[in-house]
């Protein structure tokens, strides 16, 4: 059996009396894409923000390679190999493309208290973060402001600084959502290419069914917070938990 | 090579670039060019105040951190030289002690205040650093028998840095140790203000500005935003505490009004907003606009009063007493004209 990379257990985060992630225990294979799926409220970004550490847990642990994370902050378990895009678009809107890629590059290579020496000076960072931005072909608008870029383009700048960071656990939060028709085949092509690399596992949150069957190895379901259900596409889908937790009772009538 | 001194970043405007050099070498040559001890004591004051704001431009312009201690870490740096040289004795190393001993001190202030209140909410770091420097303040004027209270210490200095060491002239200018003390001021504090222009440039810099930006997504890609906020706190803290060595070199007195006052406070405040905060050469322009008049203003005022005499109402306006009016119309003018600053203003042009 392959190695789990990334396991949760009995995860559990309350907000007041409302129970938000409910004893959620599952595992994360390398090179699996594990598509997450639930309405809305289902509890799957709080799932993510759980997993990368944004919110701290009430009860259960967070394991990364074996590894007991669950008290480790943010920063920590990002050096540890856990990356994480937003849903909603979170980026340093008054710097560069190019600078909000390079930050990210500097944090990985441990640079950030180099005091004393130019940023611009370190060539070979900003030659990294370009071979980033040309992935997600942003390369033309490495020096234009983030506040300036189209939406479409915000969503391929989240991406790249996820793929900067060069993580074990890639976690993709509605990658493509808002993006035009167009824009989109560049980022879902780009996470077929991590998926290539075995040593990695991808978590995706996604609504979009054709997204989710042309990608996805597996799925799993939260509902009301709770895992609902946990298994390959093609039975996942036509479980009745999905049909009636889903796609809404009414969907599955028709 | 210059390139190198200012870490490459280029002031961006033409006017700024003449501006800026034009402060340099009337600085520089502020002896010579202005002769006089009312001139040199504000072109020394220039100098120092420079220093200050820039690291409190560090704070607040970089970090995105408000904080009302930063005359706390100016007073520790100026009581340090003080208190070392009335208890070692005047030299040079009394200088040096207290000197390092200030600095050293403030950091490990801004250090306790920092991880104590820098992981919450940016309002309750400002809200501890008004309560620890108005204590702080409290103490300096108690403690009168180790502080010299309200009163302040007066103490001397090497010789060499007096205006009783002489060693001759030129350009018809005595060449004496006040003039020695001067360039000791000038050289530092443009030491310390290349220091800062290479810090906030450096990969520390970036990571500062991505914080100010948006500290969620940067503790997303791992920084850890609290250590890079505290170090940013101790670093400005240390900086303000060297400015205030100086300030305390060069008078030759220390005093709570002169360095611990919530009046410097809100100056070095003005100073840093009417420059332009978050760009280094703002310090310089807004300290040498500000400084100048807060001495010069009243001068001023009194010779466009006289021009006046004669007409009604206006030389009553125009009177030197009025001048903190006039400095009032003044910010609230440069504010909102240029709310960016007015290094924002002269770079937005290009």
């Amino acid at each position: 059996m392959t190695q789990m990379l990334l396991e949760t257990d009995g995860l559990t985060v309350r907000f007041g009396g409302h129970v938000a992630v409910d004893a959620v225990s599952c595992g994360f294979r390398a090179g699996e894409l594990t598509a997450i799926v639930g309405p809305n409220g289902a509890g799957k970004t709080t799932y993510f923000n759980l997993i990368s550490g944004q919110i701290t847990v009430s009860a259960g642990t967070v394991r990364l390679m074996g590894e007991d994370v669950t008290r480790d902050p943010v920063a920590t378990r990002c050096h540890k190999g856990l990356g994480r895009a937003f849903q909603l678009t979170n980026l340093f809107p008054d710097l560069t493309v190019l600078e909000n890629v390079r930050l990210v590059i500097q944090a990985r290579r441990k640079m950030g208290f180099n005091l004393f020496s130019m940023a611009a000076s370190h060539t070979k960072l900003s030659a990294a973060a370009m071979a980033v931005l040309e992935r997600v072909r942003l390369q033309d608008l490495a020096e234009q402001k983030v506040s300036a870029l189209s939406h479409g383009n915000q969503r391929k700048l989240e991406v790249a600084i996820l793929i900067a960071l060069e993580p074990a656990v890639y976690m993709f939060d509605e990658p493509t959502a808002g993006m035009s028709v167009d824009e989109a085949p560049v980022v879902l092509d780009l996470i077929a290419e991590l998926k290539a690399d075995t040593e990695r596992t991808i978590l995706l949150v996604e609504h979009k069914m054709d997204v989710i069957r042309s990608l996805a190895d597996r799925i799993i379901v939260l509902h009301n917070g709770a895992l609902a259900a946990d298994g390959d596409p093609a039975t996942v889908m036509a479980s009745d938990v999905v049909q009636e937790a889903y796609m809404g009772r009414d969907l599955a009538d028709v | 090579m210059l390139m190198n001194l200012i870490s490459g970043d280029r002031p961006r405007s033409l006017v700024l670039t003449i501006l800026l050099l034009g402060i340099l070498a009337a600085l520089a040559l502020a002896p010579f060019l202005f002769p006089g001890v009312r001139s040199l004591e504000t072109a020394a004051r220039i100098c120092i105040f420079i220093v200050l704001v820039a690291s409190y431009d560090l704070l607040l312009g970089y970090s995105g951190i408000v904080s009302f201690a930063h005359t706390m870490f100016f007073g520790l740096g100026a009581y340090g030289v003080a208190l070392a040289s009335t208890h070692m004795g005047r030299g040079f190393d009394a200088l040096i002690v207290g000197t390092l001993a200030g600095a050293f001190a403030a950091a490990i202030l801004a250090l306790l205040i920092g991880l104590f209140s820098l992981r919450v909410r940016a309002i309750f770091f400002a809200m501890i650093t008004l309560a620890v420097a108005s204590a702080v303040a409290v103490l300096v004027s108690q403690l009168s028998g180790f502080t010299g209270g309200e009163d302040g210490l007066n103490y001397s200095i090497p010789r060499e840095l007096t205006p009783a060491f002489k060693l001759g002239k030129l350009f018809g200018v005595t060449i004496n140790g006040k003039l020695l003390n001067y360039y000791l001021v000038f050289f530092a504090s443009l030491a310390l203000f290349l220091l800062m222009l290479r810090i906030v440039n450096s990969p520390f810099g970036r990571v500062l500005k991505a914080i100010r930006e948006n500290d969620f997504r940067a503790e997303a890609i791992g920084y850890r935003v609290v250590l890079y906020r505290t170090l940013a706190t101790c670093l400005s803290a240390a900086v303000a505490a060297l400015a205030g060595s100086l300030f305390a070199i060069w008078l030759r007195y220390v005093g709570p009004a002169t360095t611990l006052s919530f009046e410097i406070m809100l100056d070095i405040l003005l100073m840093v907003v009417i420059g332009g905060m978050g760009t280094m050469y703002g310090a310089v322009i807004g300290t040498t606009i500000f400084v100048l008049a807060q001495n010069y203003l009243q001068n001023l005022m009194g010779v466009a009063a006289g021009a006046t005499e004669g007409l009604p109402l206006i030389p009553q306006l125009l009177d030197p007493d009025r001048w903190l009016l006039w400095l009032g119309v003044l910010f609230i003018l440069s504010v909102y004209f240029f709310p960016t600053g007015i290094v924002g203003r002269l770079r937005a042009e290009n």
